[in-house]
């Protein structure tokens, strides 16, 4: 099922394809979530055991803040909301194609924006902590391997989206030749391949984003 | 021969055995994740009780590892769905 955006705005034919659409609704998804969670956090008393979704969430909110704490070290703790942001948005956006519309994440803009972030995070972070002529520098560590450094600092950001971009794409596209080829009898082995495609590789792939996130902003940091 | 052949059809003949040649890069991936594997079988048998530690570590650096083969998959992709040098020549 494919829901697509075609207005007219100031003039001009505007197109917002399906997966860009698909990213407004995960969005949207996700504040309502928040708010939910929010208004029962006001609503529990502190000394009784937490139940059914705040548990969940705590567990969850724990296990990031473990993760982010080991990888990036006590005094940088700020980074942990922006983490689970994340993890949150890229979870449940890989998880999409499980529901039968195409994942945002199958679209190179929507990764590449993502990949564009943490490297701004990295600079600036690299930049804060070695000063502005120190940050020259550092690209011209034996002089004559900096056009190696700076091609190594852009791959980056290119690497992670591609990673991200490949992993989904080419199940997107594997099951779309499955259901057209084998039309009623699809049902046999799809769920198999659901489950590896959408499941383990999307959560995989989430994890090893997140992961990469914090090492190359730690990593610039020192 | 090659006498009824438009350039179209040639263009296009030419991307499908330049997809097909981008995928060979697919054994590098195959051989490398499988070698990380087997250390870290080793590994698990030689400590039992590190194992949740040893196969995050694998995942990590097997998901890093596995660009290569993905740069290869893209670039097919873009050869058999996108054909840009069939635009490119339209336009010319």
């Amino acid at each position: 099922m494919k829901i697509e955006i075609a207005m007219k705005l100031f003039g001009k034919d505007i197109l917002i394809p399906d997966s860009i659409v698909n990213s407004f609704i995960i969005v949207i998804i996700l504040s309502i979530f928040a708010i939910v969670v929010n208004s029962k956090i006001k609503k529990a008393k502190l000394d009784d055991k937490p139940s059914g979704l705040l548990n969940f969430m705590e567990a969850v909110v724990g296990t990031i803040n473990g993760l982010v704490k080991d990888t990036m070290g006590l005094k940088n703790m700020f980074f942990a909301p922006y983490i689970t942001t994340l993890i949150l948005y890229l979870a449940v956006a890989n998880l999409f194609g499980l529901l039968g519309f195409t994942p945002p994440t199958s679209d190179y803009s929507v990764t590449l924006s993502l990949a564009l972030i943490t490297f701004t995070l990295t600079q600036i972070f690299r930049f804060k902590s070695l000063g502005f002529l120190g940050y020259f520098k550092s690209f011209a560590d034996p002089a004559f391997l900096t056009p190696l450094n700076v091609i190594g600092e852009l791959a980056n950001p290119v690497s992670l989206s591609f990673r991200l971009f490949g992993n989904i794409l080419s199940g997107v596209i594997i099951m779309g030749l499955l259901y057209s080829a084998l039309g009623y009898f699809a049902p046999i082995i799809t769920p198999v391949l659901h489950g590896y495609f959408d499941v383990f590789s999307g959560l995989l792939q989430t994890f090893i984003f997140a992961m990469l996130t914090m090492i190359f902003i730690s990593s610039a940091m020192e | 021969m090659l006498q009824g052949i438009t350039s179209e059809a040639f263009i296009l003949g030419c991307s499908a055995i330049g997809a097909g040649l981008a995928m060979i890069a697919g054994i590098g991936p195959g051989i490398g994740q499988g070698h990380a594997a087997a250390r870290a079988a080793e590994a698990v048998g030689r400590q039992p009780e590190a194992q949740g530690d040893i196969v995050r570590t694998m995942l990590l650096g097997q998901a890093v590892a596995e660009t290569t083969g993905i740069y290869g998959l893209v670039i097919a992709i873009i050869l058999l769905f996108v054909r840009p040098l069939l635009t490119a020549y339209l336009n010319l």
